[in-house]
């Protein structure tokens, strides 16, 4: 009975996430559609993937029919924030869950379910992870389906409109890090900076999209971390900033 | 011609490997400080440069995306939710767009 209490938490846990994802993933049904996704592709991309900024981005690769090492070495770099979060999570778990369930939670491993995750007290619980994941896919599914069939009957007004989700979703993850902490800011502006001369300057803005995101990601990570490394004591660092 | 759903199996296969084989494999904590460092500011450059300059071009007309981008901008600023700042942009966008089409 305990697993099923602790699965409950998961899914009351997740109804912010929830709602969010369903709003954001509807944005996404939208740009899918008009990229010339099937609603069947969509949703199972959706289910499969999990993911924002990888699903939005993928979609100029699809339609300009980009390779699949392109579209592999963008996603990798795009989603490597993951890694970093699936090693933070594991040591949440106690040592002793078995690889199975390892494999279920790292599934759901997003940004929102990361941050849920970790701010938990004390150990994290397989039963848990399923409660949060399980309501929070069903949100990012249900929206992209929704997304993806009123993309085709909807005033292109609203279509517009709905284009300002993912950002505004991203800023939202950024900026109060990039607040707290003046090295993150510098890294949130110099890749605006960088990302803009790519996309305008003459012959670095006929580098794809996809290549664009990884170079800027890879340069300005690099720099970041020679010249302003992670101190292990990082939270005591921002309270001294402050 | 390539198919979506090949396109769609490659980027789940990637993004899986990605989120398993820490959960599976590090047992550890990581120590190298370049790689940690590395992958801690890895999300905040990458997401960065996804949102600008193509924010500009998220909506029909410039001056209404830029209008949602600044919405945006100073809701996350003040630390509000993700539905908040994702919604108050969008509604930003509707409104300057319905502004200019009146005009």
């Amino acid at each position: 009975m305990e697993k099923l209490e602790d699965f409950k938490l998961g899914m009351q846990n997740a109804i912010p996430i929830c709602l969010g994802y369903i709003a954001v993933s509807f944005a996404f049904g939208i740009q899918a559609s008009e990229a010339g996704l099937t609603t069947l592709q969509a949703v199972i991309m959706s289910l499969t993937n999990v993911t924002s900024a990888g699903q939005f981005s993928s979609l100029s690769l699809i339609t300009a029919q980009a390779s699949f090492a392109e579209m592999a070495l963008l996603q990798l770099i795009i989603n490597l924030r993951y890694m970093l979060m699936s090693t933070a999570l594991t040591q949440k778990l106690k040592s002793d869950v078995p690889t199975i369930h390892r494999m279920g939670i790292a599934y759901g491993v997003t940004d929102e379910i990361f941050g849920v995750s970790i701010l938990k007290g004390g150990e994290l619980r397989p039963a848990f992870s399923y409660g949060l994941i399980f309501l929070s896919v069903f949100g990012w599914v249900l929206g992209t389906f929704l997304g993806a069939v009123a993309g085709q009957i909807m005033p292109g007004r609203i279509i517009s409109a709905l284009g300002m989700a993912i950002y505004g979703m991203f800023l939202a993850i950024i900026i109060p890090e990039a607040k707290a902490k003046k090295s993150v800011m510098i890294v949130v502006i110099s890749a605006m900076l960088l990302s803009s001369v790519f996309t305008y300057a003459p012959v670095l803005s006929s580098i794809s999209s996809g290549f664009r995101i990884i170079i800027v990601t890879v340069v300005i990570a690099t720099l970041a971390a020679i010249i302003a490394p992670v101190k292990d004591s990082d939270k005591e660092e921002v309270e001294a900033d402050a | 011609m390539r198919s979506p759903y090949m396109y769609i199996a490659v980027m789940a296969i990637v993004t899986y490997l990605i989120r398993v084989l820490p959960l599976t494999l590090i047992r550890k904590e990581i120590t190298n400080k370049f790689v940690k460092s590395f992958l801690y500011y890895v999300p905040f450059a990458t997401l960065a440069a996804m949102t600008f300059p193509a924010i500009l071009n998220a909506s029909d007309y410039m001056v209404s995306s830029l209008v949602g981008f600044i919405v945006a901008l100073v809701l996350a600023i003040r630390n509000k939710s993700l539905l908040t700042v994702a919604a108050s942009g969008c509604i930003a966008v509707f409104i300057v767009e319905l502004i200019i089409q009146l005009m």
